[in-house]
């Protein structure tokens, strides 16, 4: 196999990760998490701060390699082809925020170009995300001058722009009023609808039941792994807020 | 005699070049009192922390904390206020201990002869408390600012969103506390994001764009909702919301976690007409039912009907 050749995964597999581990020194971030996620699913990886969770995000994302272990990532492995992983996916998070003194078309068309997408298909799609968002006439308003909630959908639209396989958020809704927060549920369920995978991060326990599997990391481990309602069966609660405290009052690391 | 409220303002404005950050807000905190402002990032939470704590002065309006004035004895205020920043602000090259000894010597005390206090909170990073602040896990970092907040014994405490991307075990832990330190008598004003951490609160203002959109007991503010809330479930949760946001006669719609919450226009229809315009749709396993709304529902309803006017 060639360096840049993806490997076959079964049938729309697009994320696959077997045994995977990061040790810092004697202490081990993630201990051994294996999974496989479907093309177009919202996957929701939940746990307590200090479970592990960034740490395998990012090795998902292919900025850091495993101890042990293998993932691939939308066919490519974290630890070899990291470099076509960045190609194929997106990434947002509450920090990872846009260029405030760029105005709102300059930055999609930012974006879009270090993705690759091609010249002359950025205008018209630029045009077209903005009309669907609703954002036609703030095309040339600085991004600064935008009230949060606008930033994070601008946000969230930039980092598919590219239409990646899997677009990975983290803790991407923290802060935004209510109806914000169930207006941009509604994008990633486009999303999805569209195909892109989601993978997704939050402490909003209401929003674990949006998706359609949930992963919940204790102590670096994958604890549990379901539907939001298998998992409420099997842990007899009647919701993923008392599921969550089920299994992470369990963990022996403090956050 | 009258009894002084441990916090009071009234009408403070406070504006930022073009953005009006505060706009008449109101609120008075009795002693032993957790009083909770609910809101989004921008809605005005940090001013209104700041101007009490006399950190900023506010445009308009009046303020005092235990009866001093927030412009003429902010000196006094300063004294007996605990504040603890919604960014984190200990010295982060200092260790545990050393942030803390810092902070009861600014306040002429010391760790012992406030111990009592801080004991329940403390006893969890005292294993760590050779280990720089900067180091410290989220979570430790935000017991560390705790304690700092309370070594000199304050009267009124002031908590600009401390459990903001905290996950939800920890905050429970975090409201624990809180709730013990109330009993010693202690004055509460404390901002989150989370509408859930509303029903912790003894009272509750509803915060956004400035303005208070509602304050009152948490279980007052559900019971005015001010009409009817429905719960619908289907197997097809997605198409749902679509066909229920068409249903000509429903006003609003949200998705709640696993149900989607919905309310009428003036005249709500039969529930059975509901019921056969979803499964003509082919919506199958339905679940229509009236429930009691929480605070969130309260806010979206509030807020909606401010844009509106």
């Amino acid at each position: 196999m060639s360096k840049r050749d993806p490997i076959l995964m079964p049938d729309n597999t697009v994320i696959l990760a077997k045994d995977l581990t990061k040790m810092y020194g004697d202490f081990t971030a993630v201990d051994h998490i294996s999974f496989e996620i479907k093309k177009g699913e919202i996957f929701g990886f939940l746990g307590a701060n200090g479970a592990g969770k960034t740490t395998a995000m990012r090795m998902l994302c292919g900025l850091s390699k495993s101890t042990s272990g293998q993932a691939w990532v939308a066919g490519y492995d974290i630890n070899r082809q990291s470099e076509y992983i960045k190609r194929r996916i997106g990434y947002m998070s509450q920090k990872f925020a846009l260029y405030e003194d760029l105005e709102v078309w300059e930055n999609i068309r930012m974006y879009a170009g270090i993705y690759g997408v091609p010249d002359r298909e950025i205008a018209p799609r630029t045009d077209e995300l903005l009309h669907r968002l609703g954002f036609e006439s703030e095309k040339k308003t600085l991004v600064k001058s935008l009230p949060l909630g606008w930033k994070q959908k601008l946000s969230f639209s930039v980092a598919i722009f590219h239409n990646p396989s899997i677009v990975f958020l983290d803790e991407p809704t923290g802060g935004v009023d209510p109806a914000t927060r169930r207006q941009f549920w509604e994008l990633i369920y486009q999303a999805a609808d569209r195909g892109i995978t989601v993978f997704v991060t939050t402490h909003y326990m209401d929003e674990a039941e949006y998706c359609d599997r949930v992963s919940i990391m204790v102590d670096g481990r994958i604890d549990a792994l379901d539907s939001p309602g298998n998992l409420k069966k099997a842990f007899n609660a009647k919701n993923m807020d008392e599921v969550f405290h089920q299994l992470a009052r369990g963990a022996r690391r403090k956050a | 005699m009258i009894q002084m409220p441990a916090v009071k303002a009234d009408s403070i404005f406070k504006k930022y070049k073009k953005v009006q950050a505060l706009n008449g807000v109101s609120l008075e905190v009795g002693e032993g009192e957790i009083f909770g402002i609910i809101g989004p990032d921008g809605a005005g939470k940090s001013t209104l922390f700041r101007i009490l704590t006399t950190l900023i002065l506010a445009d308009e309006g009046k303020a005092t904390v235990n009866g001093f004035d927030v412009v003429k004895e902010y000196r006094s205020i300063r004294e007996c206020v605990g504040y603890m920043p919604g960014r984190f602000s200990l010295y982060q090259d200092l260790t545990v201990e050393e942030n803390l000894t810092f902070f009861a010597t600014v306040f002429r005390t010391t760790i012992e002869e406030n111990y009592e206090l801080i004991k329940d909170i403390y006893v969890q990073i005292e294993p760590f408390k050779t280990r720089r602040a900067g180091a410290l896990s989220g979570g430790m970092k935000q017991k560390l600012a705790l304690c700092c907040a309370l070594i000199h014994k304050p009267t009124v405490l002031f908590l600009d969103e401390p459990t903001t991307g905290v996950d939800p075990v920890s905050r429970k832990e975090f409201w624990g506390m809180l709730k013990r330190l109330k009993k010693q008598g202690i004055a509460i004003l404390v901002s989150t994001p989370y509408m859930d951490e509303a029903s912790l609160c003894d009272r509750i203002a509803l915060i956004q764009n400035g303005q208070f959109l509602k304050t009152d007991t948490p279980q007052n503010i559900v019971r005015e909702f001010g009409t009817v809330l429905w719960s619908v479930r289907s197997n097809q949760m997605s198409k749902l919301l679509i066909d229920l946001r068409n249903y000509e006669a429903v006003d609003t719609c949200f998705a709640f976690g696993d149900t989607h919450h919905i309310t009428f226009k003036n005249v709500p229809p039969l529930e059975q007409d509901l019921n056969e315009y979803l499964q003509s749709l082919g919506h199958k396993s339905l679940f229509i039912k009236p429930i009691e709304a929480n605070v969130e529902d309260c806010f979206m309803r509030l807020s909606g009907k401010t844009l509106q006017s």
